[in-house]
């Protein structure tokens, strides 16, 4: 059953595009998971296994997709041109960084990585020649086949397809090879690591430049597909979130982790702006934002990490949770009824000691 | 001159209040060693609650504080009871998923409650600014810095002078020893979550009479938070007093000399260059 697994995702997400063929929004939307499965993939080798909890990987991603706005807007490259650019740039920029924070342990470390991130943010804000507040746009219609440019979403589903499996065979053999051993030897402890003789400074800081690259090959991507790109939706805080928390949701450390993590967000997030889009604007994430309380809470290895128990707790807590909420839009006042219901329900569990 | 001089007193009171909204965050931190990333969700919650009470209440700053104060405090205590509690033995990063998750919770349910639209009280809701010689201080911003900077302290005096604050530091430094000595753990994080959000929740309620309120001013706060308390030092009182004004007075000093947009730029200068010298911060342990 096992063995079968793999090809047979393999066959699913080579034919994915083909099947819904009709269906241009699910074409779209297998790109989009592909996507942020690279970008959370790219966290993953110094997040996951190095267990370095980078918060600002932004700036890794801003790096890849403004060196493939650039080289079109100053030079009139075609954007995939700059990327191994901004993938080389990326690394060094995280040489640079690491050197001092990766001394950083723990929390220290992601603050100081937050803090870097904002700061690429406010400077490319202030700066002219990376396009300001406004941003900078790729070109409209494309002039050769490299611009890659398309109006389907095919191209770019088999473009990502191949990326994200190029990066978890290379990451499959880094966790299999001398390096994977140290990262985890790092993550476990740090201390024991260095008292075996692992170079640990070394190790993470080769981690760093790697996961740097890696994401500045996302950034690239996403800006060949969107062909647009301004501070907010290339140095954001929430693309480095988003690519914590996918790859945490699916399993941290583990090599289908982020993309099972990406399997289930972007869609639930696609799916519920649609479903909610006009009328509750903003309650995608007031969803978004409970499930993942829920996950952290009750299964804090992920979902490829939880036991059976935890995935059985979860699915009935999410159940009762949408019975709730199901009930609360069809009774006129079932807020009212429900909001306290919980309440002294909480209450009542509380004193008994029982743990909520 | 005189405007230099009224630079520098506007950056101080703004600096007072960046440090008691930071010092919720580095007790929490320091007391169990948990970064709350919905901490400026705590604000904006503050904020809209204190902005209630000005508009439909139509009491003054002297009737938001507590209410603020209060309600946070409760929230604080719910948080810990509910998620903190529980994802503070896990690992690491299933800690920022559960607070980050909270924040988007709370960030977009005050999103879906109150709209998007940002909400300013009136300049002269306490009354006429100050005049002082050349200077010129409005009361709000007066009132803010000055009860800011005494609720920092008298944070700091609860943390060190009081039997509660000495329970509290031997939990966050032993938490079997402190069980053994007949303390109960879980009793003193919470009163840490009480006090923290509390602290939260008069900030809250300061800032809402000079600056806008709206669901997502809690991600512009938290930054600020977040930089100050590394600046100042992981888990110390003191230290986010000083970075608060330091930053403050540099904020302040930066846009009047360079330019108003400059001034978040030279900010996180002066952080990075402080990490690449004092990683511990300027006045924490490492």
């Amino acid at each position: 059953m096992r063995r079968y697994l793999l090809p047979v995702a393999g066959l699913v997400a080579l034919a994915y595009p083909i099947l819904t063929m009709p269906f241009p929004v699910y074409q779209r939307l297998g790109a989009l998971v592909l996507l942020a499965a690279i970008g959370a993939s790219a966290w993953n080798i110094v997040g996951g296994y190095a267990g370095q909890v980078s918060v600002g990987h932004a700036i890794f991603f801003g790096v890849g997709a403004y060196s493939a706005v650039l080289g079109y807007h100053y030079l009139g490259l075609p954007p995939i041109f700059g990327v191994p650019v901004g993938m080389a740039v990326s690394a060094s920029i995280a040489a640079l960084i690491g050197g001092p924070t990766l001394r950083l342990s723990g929390h220290y470390f992601s603050m100081a990585t937050i803090a870097v991130a904002e700061l690429a943010r406010v400077l490319v804000t202030t700066s002219d020649t990376l396009g300001g507040a406004q941003g900078l746009t790729g070109p409209t219609i494309p002039r050769t086949v490299l611009d890659l440019s398309f109006t389907s979403s095919m191209p770019y589903y088999y473009i990502f397809l191949a990326v994200l499996v190029a990066i978890l065979a290379l990451t499959w053999k880094i966790e299999n090879s001398r390096m994977g051993f140290y990262l985890r030897a790092i993550k476990d402890s740090e201390r024991a690591a260095r008292s075996l003789g692992v170079a640990v400074g070394r190790y993470k800081l080769y981690a760093y430049m790697l996961s740097a690259a890696l994401a500045a090959l996302a950034g690239g991507l996403y800006f060949t597909m969107f062909g647009f790109i301004d501070p907010e939706s290339g140095l954001g805080i929430l693309i480095s979130v988003k690519m914590l928390i996918m790859a945490a949701l699916g399993g941290a450390g583990l090599l289908f982790g982020p993309l099972v993590g990406a399997l289930i967000l972007v869609p639930l997030e696609e799916i519920s702006n649609s479903l909610l889009g006009g009328k509750g604007a903003g309650l995608t994430f007031v969803v978004y934002g409970y499930i993942i309380v829920i996950i952290a809470r009750f299964m804090p290895g992920g979902l490829l990490g939880a036991t059976q128990q935890e995935l059985l707790r979860v699915g009935q807590i999410l159940a009762g949770t949408a019975a709730l909420a199901w009930f609360c839009t069809r009774v006129d006042y079932g807020i009212y009824i429900v909001v306290p219901g919980v309440l002294v329900a909480l209450c009542i569990g509380a004193y008994k000691g029982r743990s909520i | 001159m005189s405007t230099l001089l009224q630079v520098i007193v506007s950056g101080l009171l703004l600096g007072a209040v960046y440090a008691l909204f930071s010092s919720g965050l580095t007790l929490i931190w320091g007391m169990m060693n948990v970064v709350n990333f919905a901490h400026g969700e705590f604000v904006m919650l503050a904020m809209y609650v204190a902005f209630m009470v000005f508009t439909s209440l139509g009491g003054g700053p002297a009737v938001a504080m507590p209410i603020a104060a209060m309600v946070l405090a409760s929230l604080g205590v719910a948080c810990y009871f509910l998620l903190v509690r529980h994802i503070m033995k896990g690992p690491m990063l299933a800690q920022i998923l559960g607070t980050f998750g909270l924040a988007l919770f709370l960030r977009y349910s005050a999103f879906w409650y109150f709209g998007s639209d940002f909400r300013t009280l009136p300049d002269t809701i306490l009354g006429p600014p100050f005049i002082i010689g050349d200077l010129r201080i409005d009361a709000s911003r007066l009132l803010a810095g000055v009860v800011a900077l005494l609720v920092t302290l008298g944070l700091h005096l609860i943390l060190t002078r009081t039997s509660l604050g000495s329970r509290m530091l031997a939990v966050s430094e032993d938490a079997t020893a402190a069980q053994l000595m007949g303390i109960r753990p879980e009793h003193m994080q919470a009163a840490a979550w009480a006090l923290a959000a509390g602290a939260t929740g008069i900030a809250g309620a300061l800032i809402a009479m000079f600056f806008y309120t709206s669901p997502t001013v809690g991600e512009t706060l938290a930054i600020i938070a977040f930089v100050t308390v590394s600046l100042g030092g992981f888990g110390s009182v003191p230290g986010a007093l000083v970075a608060g004004l330091l930053i403050g007075l540099v904020e302040s000093l930066s846009a009047y000399l360079i330019g108003p947009v400059y001034k978040d730029v030279i900010v996180y200068i002066l952080f990075v260059l402080v990490l690449w010298v004092r990683p511990q911060g300027l006045m924490g342990k490492m």
